[in-house]
């Protein structure tokens, strides 16, 4: 199967992907700011981002969502 | 690695056998009594996890296939060696099958196998070692801890990196990205072993691979031992892809507070730096590996489905009981490890 989610042309097109209960997932060339510009140091490719609000490294997810029985549905 | 202390008849017969050069008529010999020696202790042996002498026999044999042994020739496919470890995997194998308690069976689909794999990593309240960590470890508990988590931690993500050639599609590609972040991106500073050692060093310790296997019980060994086993062999890749999931399921949360247990007593970045790095990364393998590498692949080998349950489910018990042996032998103010660090902590 495919499972990239895009044909080839669109492979370098950043991708967020909605996680069920969970956070979005970033991947691809996309800067993390901070409201005034500033960049957010990013050290891996693919960054998960804080969805329940309850990260203690926002704007990164870790895993608190889990414990908190958050829901996106 | 140097070769440890022997642990009883099969581990002393394998030393043996390293002992001597390959084809001479004593080496074979050895070998033969290295069989003879691991068949009656696999026979007589009334729990294979838990049991010391055929544990570290069992590391042993797959560190051929890892960083080897100082001073011993490649042995990696030496037939006889090979014939004699399958005999303690399918005793170890069986041993797991009859004991892992396996969650019912989902849908095959990506989504329903995600779900069941975040149903089955659920965090739980109650005693735990990231809690008694956190909140209550001495400084030579802390040290027991890393020593502990040496054994495999040093060669972090190496038993599940044998699946790569095994998967295809959306798994494989899942499974590559995650090794690809624990192995650093590209910066060997940053491979997930290579904090781990800073950790080490930081703390005081040798990071040198094997240093403290001597010191590290049967149950820590059988941790790492089950991870090779899943991983060398193409048969149990489902069973390695689940493991791996199961891992990174249940790594972001105890991480953190790993984390803070080194904060409260003091241990700078330097040593915490691993811990807090597992927090951000494995809230983002946890994802990749629940849908896209397990639910990818049984959607791709969807007769492997119940071998990927039984992986998910075999990482969190017999890494459960290695971590209750920690916290149980602490909160009875024991060691933890089978003999005490002769280092100064």
């Amino acid at each position: 199967m495919d499972g990239g989610g895009g044909s080839h042309r669109r492979e370098d097109v950043p991708q967020v992907v909605a996680c069920p209960d969970g956070p979005f997932l970033v991947r691809g060339d996309v800067d993390i700011v901070t409201p005034d510009g500033q960049p957010i140091p990013r050290t891996r490719r693919t960054v998960a981002l804080c969805r329940c609000g309850l990260s203690t490294i926002k704007p990164f997810c870790d895993g608190t969502h889990r414990a908190s029985g958050f829901r996106t549905t | 690695m140097r070769i440890p202390e022997a642990r009883g008849e099969a581990s002393a017969r394998l030393f043996s056998v390293l002992e001597l050069a390959p084809g001479t008529p004593a080496a074979n010999a050895a070998r033969i009594e290295f069989a003879e020696a691991v068949r009656n202790v696999v026979a007589e042996s009334p729990e294979i996890v838990r049991d010391e002498d055929l544990q570290l026999t069992l590391f042993c044999l797959y560190e051929f296939a890892y960083g080897g042994i100082d001073g011993v020739p490649d042995l990696e496919w030496d037939p006889a060696l090979l014939a004699t470890r399958a005999e303690i995997e399918a005793a170890f194998e069986a041993e797991l099958r009859a004991v892992v308690p396996v969650p019912p069976r989902p849908e095959p689909t990506a989504d329903a196998v995600a779900r069941t794999l975040f149903d089955l990593t659920a965090p739980t309240s109650g005693p735990s070692l990231s809690r008694f960590v956190a909140k209550q470890a001495t400084d030579e508990q802390l040290h027991e801890f890393l020593v502990q988590r040496s054994i495999y931690t040093l060669k972090e993500a190496d038993p599940h990196s044998w699946a790569i050639p095994r998967l295809r599609g959306r798994a494989k590609a899942a499974l590559v990205e995650i090794q690809s972040d624990e192995y650093g991106g590209g910066r060997p500073q940053r491979m997930h072993s290579a904090i781990f050692a800073l950790a080490m060093r930081g703390a005081g310790l040798d990071d040198t691979y094997g240093r403290y296997v001597d010191n590290v019980p049967a149950i820590t060994l059988a941790a790492l031992n089950q991870m090779s086993m899943f991983g060398l062999h193409r048969r149990l890749r489902g069973a390695i892809v689940g493991h791996l999931a199961a891992f990174e399921m249940t790594s972001a949360l105890p991480n953190r507070m790993y984390g803070n247990g080194f904060r409260r007593l003091g241990y700078d970045e330097d040593v915490t730096w691993y811990f807090d790095e597992h927090v951000e990364a494995d809230a983002v393998h946890e994802q990749i590996a629940a849908r896209d590498l397990a639910g990818g692949f049984v959607e791709t080998e969807p007769d492997l489905l119940d071998d990927v349950l039984f992986g998910a489910a075999a990482s969190l018990t017999v890494d459960g009981w290695a971590a209750d042996h920690m916290r149980e032998a602490w909160t009875a103010g024991r060691t933890s490890l089978r003999a005490p660090l002769a280092v100064a902590a």
